[in-house]
């Protein structure tokens, strides 16, 4: 039991007896995998929770069992990383209380209520790290709801777990990093990448360097994507702003606005998002205290610097409290687990979690020089026509939401109650966001000032008829 | 300190009470202030179940109910906007004999107040709503009640009296109530101040403490109903539906979204609730033997609010004892939204004619004052009649 | 006709399903986003528009791929794996 695993952690356990249900994790990414690794490393066998098939969260989404692609040309240069976490989870899942395919769609009194093929049960802890991750950052465009049209983190999808490209001539759209990692693995793979129409400016991502360089591999690596690109012929577009998607259907074609020149391309697929956007539902039901990121142009669960969140016993790591990515979702996994160990009494290696909250701090600097390169478009909602789709489950409109602010409303949820925005199926994951940038834009107020949609269970839909154990 | 301004009657919470009294006191010309700590019907008001129904009340309420019933026919007269309010019909199920026979008796009570209420046996139910579940025996309709968006109706009361001249205020947290002698002084946390001869105490669940400030304490207790929603979904249900005895009820809007409650959630704090895993639950698990084409279907949303009970649960509504002046309207048991507007309406008459058209002898407050006897007991009730307490006592359930 | 196109993975196993009724086919592996998509060019009509939908996010967050199972279960393609035999409905939606 009390073997350290991988040589994350090798000191004797010296703690309070603890049960295996009281420790959770809910989300097995990066962040939670290397966290349940720590736990158990130092003897605790925590239950974790996932919704997923197989481990492995998003960035590092495995392919089903029988497929046969390698890691690196899966994953890349990410390939090493993406493996090790994969590996961890194997050896993991006997020993601890592993539970895929199991949604958590509340949490009560110290009780999280979960999912499971139909079944309702309830998990009691005692401690809880949440590793909810993140979903990519959406600014709807006019056509975004037509067939044909992903996000950048779908099309990645498609292409690492189940082998397909989204169309047969895909344009990537957006900013982040994302942006040209997706269209680069599209390009290897076999697609045809149409184009690539970046809405940062190329100037912004000079001004940016000094930060980046902080972290030159990564810098690198999204240099190198760039330059494979141009070099293979595909076109790739800087300060483009998204006009719209055309097609009836299914997608024919996309128009954008380079300075003063409209642009048109045919393509039967586009793939687009601004960045990622944390899954902050879980963290919200738990009573977490948040506050506005500038940064991330979010509400966050706060953190401290060791990972604990505002309420006692639970503890929050990777990008579901802040996007950091993923190197920093494994870092922020093992922290928070020793920071519970330590919480608890068990005797823990405090020089590593020292230098893991070192590591963090550096790149939490080089998000800064990411956020100056990808920068938010701002104007996004200034030009944000009246007639567009904002809210794809309710069908609500960016000149309804607007209606409703010149109706005297401007708090999000309210502007919610009024009009429906972010009333539907996904609770505002794809257009909450937007939502806020148009009542923020038409109501005259600091994007921070119009609130944030409470999160209300369940976290996603549950049936009737569902069947609870006891 | 801001001077206060001068007004004919102030209005504590920006319910459907509040909001409704404030409205007609505006048209009939006299300077009100309507004041919401939060938004205007955010609470109880604007989270409800959204039943527009009659059927059901306990006979002391169905006066003031068939005066809501009318403004309800009116409505976008009143606030501009039909808040997608429907004369769907209200149904009430019956499980047992037992429950069948109540509904019966209910029937036979209530005639003479235009209900109409036709009686279906097990045979009748099933060819007029095939969809209702086989373990309905059968059931109770009122063809002319139906339901709304609480969401939109209730804050549409407090903009239609903004827009007949209330001064109207969001946000704001009654900090001090006090009387110096010729009129009340009402003060907010952000420094905005009122003074008039009229005050009106429709804090809702919030209210029992401004009472308790004149000397009138009374029992109340918070309620939190656990509701939810489906996702869209294929018209089936054309009623609003509930069940005697108390169960699972709902109703389909427009749109196909089922709105379903039943049970109770819990509160936060003193200002929000949650429905509860519980409630959720028991909720996804028995509403589909009532209503059986929800087998398959998602819920995508719950919600919970605040709700003031009073023990007979009945509320308060009428004249202060203690206070010249002073007006409650507050305790609707989770059954204000049909009957708020008429409620409120009583209470502007108040003002503006020294008496309501209603005589809301119930709702008085002086019930809750055990000496001295300042009225006759409003409300009896007899002991072992469990069968027949939708006569004398309201429920929580639509 | 198709959405997806395969670019890897091509030899695996044909599943056979029912899609609204007709044959078709699908690979071991594929969710059944992938099988309907790599065939057909959307997987249910907009709740309150009818328009064609066919999934967004692929992670289970968008709630825009529901289809309906023969069992009378309602599941997101996205993040269900095709089974043999399974019939698969998708729901047209309605235009308000």
């Amino acid at each position: 039991m009390n073997e350290a695993k991988n040589g994350a952690v090798s000191e004797a356990v010296n703690a309070p007896a603890t049960s295996v249900a009281s420790t959770v994790i809910v989300g097995a990414g990066p962040a939670g995998i290397r966290a349940a690794q720590t736990l158990l490393a130092h003897g605790l066998r925590p239950c974790l929770l996932d919704e997923s098939l197989r481990g492995g969260g998003q960035v590092y989404r495995r392919q089903p069992e029988h497929f046969k692609r390698s890691a690196k040309a899966l994953y890349g240069f990410e390939a090493g990383k993406a493996e090790s976490v994969h590996t961890t989870i194997d050896q993991l899942q006997a020993e601890i209380d592993y539970r895929p395919e199991t949604l958590v769609w509340n949490a009560e009194s110290r009780t999280l209520d979960t999912l499971h093929n139909g079944r309702a049960a309830q998990v009691p802890f005692k401690h809880l790290i949440v590793a909810t991750g993140a979903t990519d950052r959406i600014l709807p465009v006019p056509g975004w709801t037509l067939p044909g049209v992903y996000s950048l983190g779908a099309a990645q999808i498609a292409l690492k777990f189940q082998g397909c490209a989204i169309g047969q001539r895909v344009v990537f759209a957006g900013s982040g990093p994302l942006l040209y990692l997706v269209a680069y693995q599209y390009a290897k793979a076999g697609a045809t990448v149409a184009a690539v129409l970046d809405s940062s400016p190329f100037s912004a991502q000079t001004r940016a360097l000094p930060a980046l360089l902080g972290q030159p591999s990564t810098l690198a690596k999204g240099l190198y994507y760039r330059a494979w690109l141009t070099a293979h012929g595909v076109p790739v577009h800087q300060g483009v702003h998204l006009h719209d998607i055309q097609g009836e259907r299914r997608v024919s074609g996309v128009s954008w606005q380079q300075g003063n020149q409209r642009k048109n391309l045919v393509c039967d697929a586009l793939a687009f998002a601004h960045a990622l956007r944390s899954e902050t539902q879980l963290a919200d039901l738990l009573g977490c205290d948040f506050a506005w990121s500038a940064l991330n142009r979010a509400w966050l669960p706060t953190r401290d610097a060791a990972g604990r969140s505002s309420v006692e016993g639970v503890y929050l790591a990777g990008d579901g409290a802040g996007i950091m990515g993923a190197d920093a979702a494994e870092m922020a996994g093992e922290l928070a687990a020793l920071t519970l160990l330590g919480d608890l009494g068990y005797r823990i290696d405090r020089a590593r979690s020292i230098e893991l909250q070192r590591q963090l701090a550096a790149i939490q600097r080089f998000r800064q020089g990411l956020e100056t390169a990808f920068p938010f478009p701002e104007d996004w909602a200034a030009k944000a026509p009246d007639s567009l789709i904002v809210c794809r489950c309710e069908e609500v409109s960016a000149g309804e939401i607007r209606q409703t602010v010149a109706e005297g409303h401007w708090e999000i949820n309210r502007v919610k109650a009024m009009c429906r925005v972010g009333m539907g199926r996904c609770q505002g994951r794809m257009c909450g966001l937007a939502a806020t940038e148009i009542v923020a834009h038409a109501s005259g107020r600091e994007v921070a000032c119009v609130g944030r949609l409470r999160g209300q269970a369940p976290i996603k839909p549950l049936p009737f008829g569902v069947e609870a154990e006891q | 300190m801001s001077q206060p301004v001068e007004v004919d009657a102030v209005v504590i919470g920006g319910g459907i009470v509040g909001a409704s009294a404030a409205l007609f006191l505006a048209l009939s010309g006299k300077r009100v202030a309507l004041l919401e700590r939060d938004f205007f019907g955010s609470h109880s008001s604007g989270v409800n179940y959204g039943g527009v129904r009659r059927q059901g009340r306990p006979l002391s309420q169905l006066p003031l109910s068939r005066r809501a019933h009318e403004i309800w026919g009116d409505l976008r007269a009143f606030i501009g906007t039909d808040g997608e309010y429907v004369r769907s019909g209200h149904l009430k199920l019956a499980r047992s004999d037992k429950d069948m026979a109540a509904l019966v008796a209910y029937e036979e009570a209530s005639r003479g107040f235009g209900m109409q209420l036709q009686l279906l046996d097990h045979a009748q139910l099933r060819a007029r709503f095939p969809w209702a579940g086989d373990v309905a025996v059968g059931a109770s309709l009122c063809a002319d009640d139906g339901h709304a968006n609480p969401r939109l109706v209730s804050p549409a009361f407090a903009f239609a009296a903004r827009r007949a001249g209330a001064q109207t205020f969001e946000q704001a947290h009654v900090s001090e109530v006090s009387h110096d002698g010729q009129a009340f002084v009402v003060r907010t946390a952000d420094d905005q101040c009122f003074r008039g001869p009229w005050l009106l105490n429709c804090a809702g669940a919030w209210a029992a403490q401004l009472a308790q400030q004149f000397g009138e304490p009374v029992p109340m207790r918070a309620g939190h109903p656990a509701m939810l929603v489906t996702e869209p979904l294929p018209m089936f249900m054309d009623v609003s539906t509930g069940v005697e005895g108390g169960g699972i009820y709902a109703r389909q809007v427009a749109r196909g979204n089922c709105v379903l409650g039943g049970g109770q959630g819990f509160p936060l704090d003193p200002a929000t609730a949650r429905p509860g895993q519980a409630a959720i639950l028991e909720i996804l698990r028995n509403a589909v033997e009532l209503y059986p084409p929800l087998a398959g279907a998602q819920a995508i949303r719950t919600w919970s609010g605040t709700e003031g009970y009073l023990p007979d649960r009945e509320p308060v509504l009428g004249a202060s004892s203690t206070q010249p002046g002073l007006l409650h309207g507050f305790g609707f048991a989770g059954s204000g939204f049909q009957i708020g507007p008429a409620a409120g309406e009583a209470l502007a008459q108040m003002v503006c004619a020294g008496a309501s058209n209603i005589d809301l002898t119930p709702f008085s407050i002086t019930r809750f004052q055990s000496q001295p006897h300042t009225s006759s007991p409003a409300i009896v009730v007899p002991s072992g009649t469990d069968n027949v307490i939708p006569l004398l006592r309201g429920r929580s359930n639509p | 006709m198709a959405l997806l196109k395969r670019l890897a993975e091509r030899d695996r196993a044909v599943l056979p399903f029912t899609l609204d009724g007709q044959p078709a086919s699908g690979l071991q592996g594929d969710t059944l986003l992938t099988a309907v998509l790599t065939a057909e060019d959307s997987l249910r009509g907009s709740d309150f528009s009818g328009e064609p939908r066919a999934g967004f996010c692929l992670m289970g967050a968008c709630q825009d791929c529901w289809v309906k199972l023969g069992d009378g279960r309602r599941v997101r393609a996205c993040s269900t794996l095709l089974e043999a035999n399974v019939c698969v409905t998708r729901e047209p939606g309605r235009s308000l």
